[in-house]
């Protein structure tokens, strides 16, 4: 079934006179369980797709069907209840708050859900637990390293079960050893627990990592392709390896 | 989202910028510690005027003798005395509005004791004078209704007279001499301090109207029972015009006055000149808390300023909590929170800061101050409304933040 189904998904922007077509009728579908990067220059819609996508923005016109359901005449109340079931977000600057446990930070959607307190200490722990961090529980942001912040950030995004996680440049801000441990992260995620990802980024190196590339290009999708993904897991092993040859 | 959880995501923000937050309520603190301090300043020189009032008798009617007419010539006012001790009597037993009433004979002479003497006031009286001006005896006791039918030589000592003779010893017992008459000093009279136009109402000395007449004063009377003066209280709760009124038409039907001819006798109380007074110092106490009521607004704009550069500042946050599913009223609701508590924590800080500045004032200016519930109710419930106010606008600014756009904000 497919998660997301867009037909001719059309945003324009008002700058002053100039009407900007951010973008121009994109229409695709996504289906359950699929890994899927999104690709493209700056300018060629693709954040403005993402934000359609992860319901924080309304399109101008055309629909979006999320889960069945159409999204295009929500209010803004019922589309942050949409974002808090069912979509979870991981930016390039991780977005943690800061002077605040790690903990708390992934308890956050949980408290905007109305978890009563304990289920939400409970389940934010067990989340921090899947992307290896049960021992940082109580650590601030500023004391964690960028990885480990992502996978905070990570967790933040899972700890609701989302159908849909939507990652923006998730890599952007990390050396490539952490990002290949982020995507293992994530590729662990799809396979294991079957959660749908889109992913934008710049980076091949990263893209080669999902099942499914779109590219966009002045606002309209011009190629989806589908390739086996390279395995993360056993990249990271192998860089390891190398590595400790190298220090050796 | 429940209140609960929102209050304590609003404590947590707080507690992530703890200078901040102080220094914010710090206007809260002063504009609050100000009220209470200025109301208490006020509230304490009311409360002085008010037992002023309660010293000088604000329910006392002073019957003087009054105009006297020889021959078509009027003489002035207390020439003659009009008024005699029995009217005081009268007065008692038919006005029902009266307490009781003292016929006053006043003179003056010295006062001897030993080698030492001093000028001061007689006034003969009846028993009933302490209680008109709700004065006690310290030490010692009062004269009693039989000692001034027997004309008894017995003195009551004002405070001021008992230290000019007999400095810190007990006169009670000793003997003084008015106008050569030996009097046994029977007691001393409480400290009544000083009257509303600064006369010492402590250099005086209490006879027996009877002593008074026949052996002190005597000889400058015309009639045997006349006096200058009826001092009488109002009963609590009586009307004190009525009573007024019906004082005159009394003493009107006594003197056998017909309808055209004036009053033989003047009836004053001071209710006029200590209302004055009292609106006086009410107006100051008002004056004090508005001038106060400035820095407390002065607080809230304070609140409001930081809220908004904390709206700006954590607009990133606004938008991360928007995306995570934070609807617009949560975070409405939190920022409002988060002025609330800062006006409400800064005003309970404010009272305590107010108390103790009361107190200082109290202490070292050497007014009298009085902290009031009220004040403190009131300075609780006008912080919280401060918070609401002043917050409200930049709590609204941030749940009207698009999500896009506050999480691209730099």
């Amino acid at each position: 079934m497919a998660l997301i189904e867009t037909r001719q998904l059309t945003k324009v922007y008002h700058l002053g006179e100039t009407e900007v077509r951010a973008l121009a009728g994109v229409s695709v579908d996504v289906t359950e369980g699929e890994f899927v990067a999104v690709m493209g220059p700056s300018g060629s819609g693709k954040s403005t797709f993402m934000n359609l996508i992860g319901c924080l923005d309304v399109p101008t016109s055309g629909e979006y069907r999320f889960n069945g359901e159409d999204v295009a005449g929500l209010s803004t109340d019922a589309l942050a209840g949409i974002r808090n079931r069912s979509i979870g977000f991981v930016f390039q600057q991780f977005n943690l708050l800061p002077r605040t446990s790690a903990l708390a930070n992934v308890e956050l959607p949980l408290l905007y859900g109305g978890v009563p307190p304990a289920e939400r200490r409970e389940r934010a722990q067990r989340t921090l637990e899947q992307v290896g961090l049960a021992t940082r529980a109580d650590h601030h942001p500023a004391q964690l390293s960028g990885g480990q912040q992502q996978r905070v950030a990570i967790a933040r995004a899972l700890v609701n079960d989302p159908k849909l996680i939507l990652a923006d440049e998730p890599t952007g801000a990390l050396d490539s050893m952490t990002s290949l441990e982020v995507m293992a992260l994530l590729q662990q995620l799809n396979r294991d627990d079957g959660i749908t990802i889109v992913l934008v980024t710049h980076e091949h190196d990263v893209a080669k990592f999902t099942s499914r590339l779109l590219t966009f290009r002045d606002g309209k999708l011009v190629s989806d392709t589908r390739n086996p993904p390279a395995d993360a897991a056993a990249a990271l092993a192998a860089r390891r390896a190398e590595d400790s040859t190298v220090s050796a | 989202m429940s209140f609960f959880a929102t209050l304590r995501v609003a404590l947590a923000a707080l507690r992530v910028n703890k200078l901040r937050s102080a220094l914010t309520m710090l206007g809260i603190i002063i504009g609050v510690g100000a009220v209470i301090t200025m109301v208490a300043v006020g509230a304490g020189a009311q409360a002085r005027v008010e037992d002023q009032i309660k010293s000088l008798g604000s329910n006392l009617i002073i019957v003087l003798s009054g105009n006297f007419t020889a021959g078509g010539a009027r003489q002035g006012s207390g020439t003659q005395l009009t008024i005699t001790e029995d009217d005081a009597y009268a007065m008692m037993r038919e006005v029902q509005g009266v307490q009781v009433a003292a016929p006053i004979l006043r003179g003056s002479s010295q006062v001897v004791f030993g080698n030492s003497n001093w000028a001061t006031q007689i006034q003969g009286t009846s028993p009933e004078y302490l209680e008109t001006r709700q004065w006690e005896v310290g030490s010692g006791k009062a004269f009693d209704q039989s000692q001034v039918d027997a004309s008894a030589k017995v003195v009551l000592l004002g405070q001021t007279v008992a230290r000019s003779l007999f400095g810190e010893a007990d006169p009670v017992g000793e003997t003084v001499r008015i106008r050569r008459v030996p009097h046994t000093v029977i007691g001393v009279l409480e400290r009544k301090g000083q009257s509303m136009v600064g006369q010492d109402q402590d250099d005086t000395v209490l006879i027996p109207i009877t002593t008074a007449r026949k052996r002190v004063l005597g000889g400058q009377q015309v009639k045997s029972r006349n006096v200058g003066s009826i001092t009488v209280r109002v009963r609590d709760g009586a009307d004190m015009a009525t009573t007024e009124q019906e004082m005159r038409d009394l003493m009107r039907q006594r003197h056998k006055l017909a309808a055209n001819q004036e009053d033989d006798f003047f009836l004053r109380n001071l209710s006029e000149v200590l209302a004055a007074q009292e609106a006086s110092s009410k107006v100051l106490a008002y004056l004090l808390a508005a001038i106060a009521s400035v820095s407390l607004v002065v607080g809230g704009i304070g609140i409001m300023n930081i809220m908004l550069v904390s709206v700006t500042e954590r607009t990133r946050e606004i938008g991360l909590r928007m995306a995570v599913g934070a609807r617009g009223r949560d975070i409405l609701t939190q920022f409002l929170v988060e002025a609330v508590t800062l006006a409400l924590i800064g005003g309970l800080i404010g009272i305590v800061i107010g108390a103790i500045a009361s107190m200082a004032v109290g202490q070292f200016a050497g007014w009298r101050t009085e902290v009031s519930i009220a004040s403190v109710v009131l300075a609780v419930g006008f912080s919280g409304a401060i918070g609401v106010f002043f917050g409200f606008y930049p709590a609204r600014t941030a749940s009207r933040l698009a999500p896009i756009d506050a999480l691209r904000h730099e």
